[in-house]
């Protein structure tokens, strides 16, 4: 088992890496939402681009996974606070949170890009 | 010669054991907070406790919660902080009032050892004397933060103290990073562990209020974030647990 000091530096860092990818993310889907809306396009016509698409599936999972690592450590942090102990309970909570995004983020990717 | 309405918190902790009194103390120009908690107390009621020291600046001892905000009472003239002519003093937050504006420091010093917050030598008298480089980076972030005389503002004025009882704080965290940048140390790695556990760096939210607050202009933020970036390369390379 890992000591604490290395765990909460390691989870650090996975936030601050993760957010990195988030903040490219974000922006790439922001804009993609907002030309696909602009653009008038149905779900049908969206859908017609992102089938098949290795590209898209490729940048979706990436957003899953970095979604999947950086809310559990967030959520963590703050809980953390208010829980006053149950530290083992609060981590495995977490963990779980982390497979539930996963699990949804990848069921989505696969709707979307797969169907 | 007008009036100062001063509500002064007396009693002890919390709502049940204590409560505020109100006092009338006369206004005198250049008229500082611990004035006017030394007027309370010579001329109105002697039974109100509270501590000082040097009363210039210098020992950080009279610190107090003035209108809401941890300030060294005998740096705080009264003209800045009770425009309205009211003013209201409590305890420091965040530590548990022994008795009317005194509170026990103990827990803030506590966590100062948990921290790891003292020097451990790596040599002795009969050694040459250790060569430090004033300009090198290290000696320079030192330089900024170790001028921390242990007053209690920025513990007080923490939101995460407030939340998290176990939370190190700002004060024990920012000596800890003085004495990671000392290269005469010997304790870094115990003192990188010490500050990375569950409830160290990593717990801070960079709210800021300590930096804001620090009558010493210190930044236990910036001390902070260093910990946070030092610990997280020392568990990449092995060096903590």
């Amino acid at each position: 088992m890992m000591g604490a000091p290395r765990r909460e530096a390691l989870l650090w860092l996975a936030q601050r890496a993760s957010a990195v990818v988030l903040a490219l993310c974000v922006v790439v889907h922001l804009a993609t939402m907002i030309v696909a809306v602009r653009g008038g396009l149905s779900a049908a016509e969206i859908l017609a681009r992102t089938r098949g698409s290795v590209v898209w599936a490729a940048f979706y999972l990436v957003f899953v996974a970095a979604i999947a690592i950086h809310a559990p450590i967030g959520v963590r942090a703050i809980l953390a606070e208010s829980s006053g102990g149950h530290r083992r309970r609060l981590d495995i909570a977490m963990a779980a949170f982390a497979l539930l995004l996963l699990a949804a983020g990848l069921r989505a990717v696969y709707a979307v890009t797969a169907g | 010669m007008s009036t100062l309405v001063v509500r002064v918190w007396r009693g002890g902790q919390g709502a049940g054991a204590g409560r505020f009194e109100t006092y009338d103390v006369p206004r005198q120009p250049a008229q500082t907070v611990l004035d006017v908690v030394t007027h309370i107390q010579r001329r109105i009621d002697p039974t109100l406790a509270y501590r000082f020291a040097c009363r210039v600046g210098m020992c950080g001892s009279c610190a107090m919660t003035v209108n809401g905000k941890a300030r060294w009472t005998c740096r705080t003239h009264v003209q800045a902080v009770a425009g309205d002519g009211v003013l209201e003093i409590a305890p420091l937050a965040h530590f548990p009032v022994i008795r009317d504006l005194v509170t026990d420091m103990r827990a803030f010093f506590d966590k100062w050892a948990q921290a790891k917050g003292e020097f451990v030598p790596t040599a002795s008298r009969r050694d040459p004397f250790a060569g430090v480089e004033p300009a090198s980076a290290a000696r320079r972030a030192v330089d900024a933060a170790i001028e921390c005389i242990g007053c209690g503002i920025c513990h007080s004025s923490c939101d995460v103290v407030a939340w998290n009882p176990a939370y190190l704080g700002p004060a024990a965290l920012n000596r800890a990073w003085t004495l990671v940048n000392d290269v005469r140390d010997g304790a870094r790695a115990a003192r990188l562990a010490a500050v990375a556990g569950d409830a160290g760096c990593h717990a801070c939210h960079t709210h800021q209020s300590c930096t804001e607050r620090c009558p010493k202009k210190l930044a236990p933020t910036a001390s902070i974030a260093a910990l946070k970036r030092t610990t997280a390369f020392a568990a990449l390379a092995g060096e903590i647990e």
